[in-house]
C-alpha cells in the first residue's frame, strides 16, 4: 500500500467520524462508559486482590519434627521446604522460641505462674518451621508433600482460611470475567450501529468507488479505522478520568479514613495503571476492530 | 473490443432482461445502445461492468472473458472501464477537482499524478475554472462534464454512458455529446445508452436498437436501413 493511499484511509475514517458526529459521539460516549466501569472494576478488584492476597501471606503451615530429630534432619527439611515454588518464606522457630512466645501471649501480667515451669520447658518437642506460600490454593498440595518428608511427625494448617481465600478468589475471577464480558459485547454491539450507520450515509459513495475500481480493502479500510479511532479515543478519555479520580480517591481515603490505613492498603496509582492504561486501550482499539469488521462483513458486500 | 455470444440474464421468474443477446464493438468504435424503458439497456451496462452475471452465454472485454475473471480482480478490471450516469453521481460534499481526483485515489495512483493529471482533464472538460466549486454549485451540464472528467481520468479504453443526457436541457446535451465525441475521436471505444432520439440521429453513429431484451436493428454509421 502507498504511502498516500494510508495516509487518505487515515483521513476518511477521521472524516466519517466527523460527517456522522452524533453517532459517533454516542459511540464515543458507550465506550468510554464501558471502558470507565472496567477501569472502575480493574481498581477495585486489584485493590481487593491485593488485601486478599496480603491476608494469604500471613497464613502459614507448620511443620512439626519427630521427636529426637537432629538439627541436621530439621535443616535437610528447611532445604526441601525452600526448593517448593509455592513457598514464598519459611521461618524456623526453636522450641525456647515457642515457649518464650506462649509465655508472652498466654502469661503476660501474670508471669509467676511460668515460673512454675523454670528451666523445664513444657513446649520441648516444639520446635517448628512456620510456611508461608505464594499461592494458598497450593496449600493442599504442599502439606501432602511436607508429611511425606522424612523427620515430619506432623504438619499443621487451617483448611477453611485456605478454602475460604481460594473460593473467595475463584468468585472475584468469575464475577469480572462475566463483567468485562458483559461491557465487551455492549460496546461491539454500539460500535456496529454506528459503523452501519456510517455505511448507510455512505451507501452511495461506495457504490461509485466500486465502479470506478477501489478494491474491497480501500472500501472497508475508512470503516476500519472509524472503529479504531473511536476505540482510542473512548478509551483515552475514561483512562484519563480513572487517573485523577484514583489519586484523588486515595488522596481522600487516606485523610479521611485514616484508621483504615492499617487494613486497607491502596495499590499505588502508577501500579494500577501501568496495567491498566495498555489492557484499557488494547480494549478499546479491539472493540473497535471487531465491532467494525464484523459489521462490514455484514453490511459491505464489495 | 467488446464481444456478447448469445448472452442472457433472468432476474428471476418471468421476462429475461436480456435474452440470447450477441453483440460486437470494435475497439475505437462509437455507439448508442437505444430502446424504450425495459428494453435491457441498463442490464446491458450492469452485465459489462460485471455488476450482474449472465445467466447464459459469454461476454469478452479486451480478450478478458468476464465469466474467468475472479471477484477479487474486478476492480482492476473495472479500471479500463469509464462510466457515466443521468445523475452524475457526484460525491456532494467534495468539490470539482476532489471529485476528479477521488477516481485516482482510489486506484492508488501517486499525488504526485494526480496533480498533474486532474487540472489537465478538467481543462478537456472545459472545466479548470472551476475546480474548487461544489456539485450544487455548477449547472446539470456542468456537473456531467465532472463525472466525464471523472470516468476519463484514469484513461479508460472504454467508456460507458447510461442515459449521460437525461438530465440535461438541449444545449447541455448537444454540448454533452459533442465532448463524447471529442474523446472517442482520442481513440476511446464510447458506448451510450440513451432514447433520445434526436442526438442519436444526429451524431450519424452506430445504432443499436433494443426491444423486450432483444436486439431489434443494428444501424452501423451511415446506413439508412436497419439489419
Amino acid at each position: 500500500m502507498r504511502i498516500s493511499t494510508f495516509f487518505y484511509t487515515l483521513k476518511q475514517g477521521a472524516k466519517n467520524i466527523w460527517k456522522n458526529k452524533m453517532f459517533s459521539l454516542a459511540s464515543i460516549a458507550t465506550m468510554s462508559a464501558c471502558i470507565f466501569l472496567f477501569g472502575i472494576f480493574y481498581s477495585v478488584v486489584v485493590n481487593f486482590q491485593n488485601v486478599v492476597k496480603e491476608v494469604e501471606s500471613g497464613v502459614a503451615v507448620t511443620v512439626f519434627f519427630k521427636d529426637g530429630a537432629t538439627q541436621d534432619q530439621i535443616d535437610e527439611i528447611g532445604v526441601q521446604i525452600s526448593k517448593r515454588v509455592e513457598v514464598s518464606d519459611k521461618v524456623f522457630v526453636s522450641a525456647e522460641e515457642a515457649w518464650s512466645e506462649f509465655q508472652k501471649v498466654y502469661f503476660e501480667g501474670s508471669e509467676e505462674m511460668a515460673e512454675g515451669f523454670a528451666d523445664d520447658n513444657p513446649l520441648v518437642n516444639s520446635s517448628h518451621y512456620e510456611v508461608y506460600m505464594n499461592d494458598i490454593s497450593m496449600q493442599e498440595s504442599l502439606v501432602t508433600y511436607l508429611e511425606s518428608l522424612d523427620g515430619v511427625k506432623e504438619v499443621k494448617s487451617s483448611d477453611v482460611a485456605a478454602n475460604t481465600l481460594t473460593d473467595f478468589n475463584r468468585l472475584i475471577g468469575y464475577v469480572s470475567a462475566g463483567i468485562i464480558l458483559i461491557l465487551l459485547c455492549v460496546a461491539v454491539f454500539l460500535i456496529s450501529n454506528t459503523v452501519t450507520i456510517g455505511i448507510a450515509v455512505r451507501r452511495e459513495e461506495i457504490a461509485i468507488m466500486k465502479l470506478i475500481g477501489a478494491t474491497d480493502y480501500f472500501v472497508r479500510a475508512p470503516f476500519i479505522v472509524e472503529g479504531i479511532l473511536i476505540g482510542i479515543i473512548g478509551s483515552a478519555l475514561p483512562l484519563t478520568v480513572l487517573f485523577f479520580m484514583y489519586r484523588k480517591i486515595i488522596f481522600y481515603v487516606g485523610e479521611k479514613f485514616r484508621w483504615l490505613s492499617g487494613m486497607l492498603e491502596f495499590l499505588p496509582v502508577d501500579k494500577v495503571f501501568s496495567t491498566l492504561v495498555p489492557v484499557a486501550l488494547i480494549l478499546g482499539v479491539g472493540i473497535g476492530f471487531l465491532g467494525s469488521r464484523l459489521t462490514i462483513r455484514k453490511h459491505l458486500k464489495v | 473490443m467488446i464481444k456478447l455470444e448469445n448472452v442472457s440474464k433472468a432476474y428471476s421468474a418471468g421476462i429475461p432482461a436480456l435474452n440470447d443477446v450477441s453483440l460486437y464493438i470494435e475497439p475505437g468504435e462509437f455507439v448508442f445502445v437505444v430502446g424504450d424503458s425495459g428494453s435491457g439497456k441498463s442490464t446491458l451496462i450492469k452485465l459489462l461492468l460485471k455488476e450482474l452475471e449472465p445467466t447464459s452465454g459469454s461476454i469478452t472485454i479486451h480478450k478478458q472473458r468476464l465469466g474467468n475473471i475472479r471477484h477479487r480482480d474486478v476492480p482492476k478490471f473495472r479500471r479500463n472501464l469509464g462510466v457515466v450516469f443521468q445523475d452524475f453521481r457526484l460525491l456532494k460534499d467534495r468539490n470539482v477537482y476532489e471529485n476528479v481526483a477521488f477516481a485516482q485515489r482510489v486506484v492508488g495512483t501517486p499525488v504526485k499524478t494526480i496533480r498533474r493529471k486532474v487540472p489537465a482533464v478538467l481543462s478537456m472538460v472545459g472545466l479548470a475554472a472551476k475546480y474548487k466549486s461544489y456539485p450544487k454549485e455548477i449547472s446539470g451540464g456542468e456537473q456531467q462534464r465532472v463525472a466525464i472528467a471523472r470516468a476519463l481520468v484514469n484513461e479508460p479504453k472504454i467508456l460507458l454512458a447510461d442515459e449521460p443526457t437525461g438530465n440535461l436541457d438541449a444545449h447541455n446535451a448537444w454540448e454533452i455529446m459533442k465532448l463524447l465525441e471529442e474523446i472517442n475521436q482520442r481513440g476511446t471505444t464510447v458506448l451510450v445508452v440513451t432514447h433520445n432520439q434526436e442526438i442519436v440521429k444526429a451524431m450519424k453513429k452506430r445504432v443499436i436498437t433494443m426491444k423486450k431484451g432483444v436486439i431489434v436493428g443494428d444501424e452501423r454509421a451511415g446506413d439508412d436501413n436497419e439489419d
